[in-house]
């Protein structure tokens, strides 16, 4: 029998037993929906994992320190002699640049961060100040804030944390577009003043020496203020280095933070360590393309003699526990299906009983063994896809409900909005595709069953 | 059957030359439903042989034995046997699909079956719409449809009354003389039997009894 023919035919038959064959296509249905909710809800949750960690700004972090023997989360470093092999090397503008420099590398930021006051409206208000690279835009933080990011990154705009804004004024939404004078202490160098030559190297903990310079290593504290204009509030503070989970209510962008030039506290156990005012940094935050550049990024900076540490582990033990997570929805998914084939081989074996007397007229007017192992297969396959097509629909309905119900909840709690479930092109496919599989293994036995009834004894049939 | 030679179990030779019309006659369980069935290739001998246009049917595969009940043999039966959800037309469209008939010619020949039994009125019309002699009819069309030469009826008027079964031994009369198909029919009706078959053949116990007597 030709295809179509044989399609047409299959068809009719799953048309004239509507309700049993429907109910077995529900059956198969419910199975790829639960194994596809399942999984979409694995997929989605990993997806939002991965989203809100990789936009959390720690993920695709190095942070540098001058120190060697500082320890990254969970990561086992080589036991460390007691005394180090070389004096740890300084962070300064060089190194920063040749950091800049490295492939993979999207940015490098000291940390900037000091307490200090504002004059708003007359009033003075002490808070803290955060520069925040241009990078950070792209992060979780600032979805959702009110205004704008940065316009660029040496605008002298200012971001509000929603806490110090409600300090401000009692509704902060009003204070978008308006001024606000920043009162800082900047530090300047002395003028130069004859130093005498030093060893080129000290004792470890004294750090380098540095080459005479005509400078002198102090430096003088000048207050000073600046204006800047507030263009956003932000709910949610910005992670920009590991130091920093916290505590800056007032940001403004990091370039325009380094050129003021504000003393830190630790600018003053700089000044004993160092003879030089040349800058320095404590530390430095790299910022790289994507987590799975952290590695090698990272490794060259340690090369460079630079301590390094990164979250990157703790991404990996995430993406096992997923693994494990999504097989188990999936087994769970797949008994259903079990079930539902079962449905298949019970529908297609009474469907055998029930047709006798039919396969023995079809053998009686020319149909070949083949004609009707095809025939059920068929009628099988069709089940299969009508159920695949269906389950993988309602699959999406069960996820979009969970997402929906979810973010009501989430709502309530004034959290923003997640897409809990993902249903990828590949899982749509897999899935009637599996179903389609599944239900022509069912079909297997009674096909064949079918194809061998002998065709006299299917015709006394009555 | 056709030019050929019959040998069936219980050590029955029987043998039906082309165009002949056979009535085979005997009580229930005679045997001569089962000769019919080996003739049709539904069933297979034990041990014997069963030829027709020269091919032994024993010895064919399962395969072959479908290609032959689908080209070679045309069958009616008692009980009609129409699927009871196709129309008269998707029945008598059935034998075509099965033998892979190019689509753009089953319209013609569905046609030319139906007009040949009587029944074009009735086309798109289910078996449960139609009487039991145009019942009947249509299983013969649908018998006719894929051109046969050889016509096996099991009991074909067993289930109608005397008129209605007449006319269904009328036709199958005039079948056998226009189209010259070879006809054989099982019947325990020995009067009608003699009234429109050429031979009779009788059979009891899986034994044959009698052949070529005509009372």
């Amino acid at each position: 029998m030709k295809t179509r023919d044989l399609t047409e035919l299959a068809a009719r038959n799953l048309r004239e037993a509507v309700l049993r064959n429907s109910l077995t296509t529900l059956g198969i249905a419910v199975g790829v929906a639960s194994l596809v909710a399942m999984l979409s809800l694995g997929v989605g949750l990993q997806e939002l994992a991965n989203k809100k960690l990789s936009k959390s700004g720690l993920f695709d972090a190095v942070f540098v320190s001058s120190k060697t023997n500082q320890r990254g989360i969970g990561r086992q470093n080589p036991p460390e002699s007691s005394t180090p092999k070389e004096p740890a090397k300084i962070l300064d503008n060089e190194a920063r640049q040749k950091i800049a420099a490295l492939q993979n590398v999207v940015e490098v930021y000291p940390e900037i961060r000091f307490p200090t006051e504002i004059q708003f409206e007359g009033k003075p208000y002490s808070t803290t100040v955060a520069g925040i690279p241009p990078s950070a835009k792209a992060e979780g933080a600032f979805d959702g804030m009110k205004g704008n990011f940065f316009s660029n990154p040496d605008a002298d705009e200012a971001i509000l944390q929603i806490e110090f804004a409600k300090d401000l004024s009692s509704q902060p939404d009003s204070l978008i577009g308006k001024n606000l004078v920043l009162r800082y202490a900047e530090r300047q160098p002395l003028p130069a003043e004859p130093t005498t030559k030093k060893s080129k190297n000290a004792a470890p903990g004294a750090d380098s020496a540095d080459e005479i310079t005509g400078q002198s290593p102090g430096f003088s504290i000048v207050p000073r203020e600046k204006t800047f204009r507030i263009i956003g509030i932000v709910e949610t503070e910005p992670a920009t280095s590991v130091g920093s989970f916290g505590r800056g209510r007032l940001l403004i962008p990091m370039q325009v933070a380094e050129v003021l030039r504000v003393a830190q506290a630790n600018d003053l156990r700089g000044l004993l360590r160092r003879s030089s005012s040349k800058q320095t940094y404590d530390s430095l935050t790299v910022r790289v393309k994507s987590p799975t550049q952290v590695k090698s990024v990272e490794d060259t900076i340690q090369q460079m003699g630079y301590g390094t540490f990164s979250l990157l582990d703790a991404t990996k033990s995430l993406r096992l526990v997923f693994a494990v997570f999504d097989l188990f929805l999936g087994i769970f998914g797949s008994l259903a299906l079990a079930v539902a084939s079962l449905g298949i081989v019970n529908t297609l074996v009474m469907a055998i009983l029930e047709r006798r007397r039919e396969i023995g007229i079809l053998k009686a007017l020319g149909a070949a063994d083949r004609d009707i192992r095809r025939l059920f297969f068929a009628e099988a396959g069709v089940m299969g896809l009508l159920g695949g097509i269906f389950g993988v629909t309602l699959g999406w309905l069960i996820g979009t409900a969970l997402t929906f119900g979810t973010n009501v909840y989430l709502r309530q709690r004034d959290l923003p909005p997640i897409d809990l479930s993902s249903i990828p092109w590949w899982m749509v496919a897999g899935a009637i595709g599996f179903s389609i599989v599944v239900s022509l293994a069912a079909g297997i036995y009674p096909a064949s069953r079918a194809a061998k009834l002998n065709p006299v004894e299917a015709l006394r049939y009555e | 059957m056709g030019d050929a030679l019959v040998h069936a179990v219980d050590e029955v030779t029987v043998s039906v030359r082309p165009k002949e019309f056979v009535a085979l006659l005997g009580s229930s369980g005679s045997g001569k439903s089962t000769l019919l069935n080996l003739m049709a290739g539904l069933d297979r001998p034990s041990s014997g042989a069963i030829f027709a246009h020269g091919r032994n049917l024993a010895e064919m595969s399962s395969e072959d034995l479908a290609q032959h009940r689908s080209h070679t043999i045309g069958m009616v039966f008692q009980a009609f046997n129409l699927l009871p959800r196709m129309t008269l037309e998707e029945n008598v469209e059935l034998p075509l699909r099965l033998a892979e008939v190019d689509r753009n010619n089953r319209a013609g020949r569905v046609r030319e079956a139906v007009e040949r039994v009587r029944l074009s009125a009735r086309l798109t019309h289910r078996p449960s719409e139609l009487s039991g002699g145009e019942q009947q009819r249509a299983a013969l069309a649908r018998a006719l449809v894929n051109r046969p030469t050889i016509l096996l009826a099991d009991e074909p008027t067993g289930n109608l009354d005397s008129a209605t079964g007449d006319a269904i031994l009328h036709l199958l009369q005039e079948i056998n003389e226009s189209l010259g198909m070879t006809i054989v029919m099982v019947t325990h009706d020995r009067d009608r039997a003699a009234r429109y078959a050429h031979r009779i053949i009788t059979m009891g116990d899986g034994k044959l009894l009698s052949d070529g007597t005509k009372i």
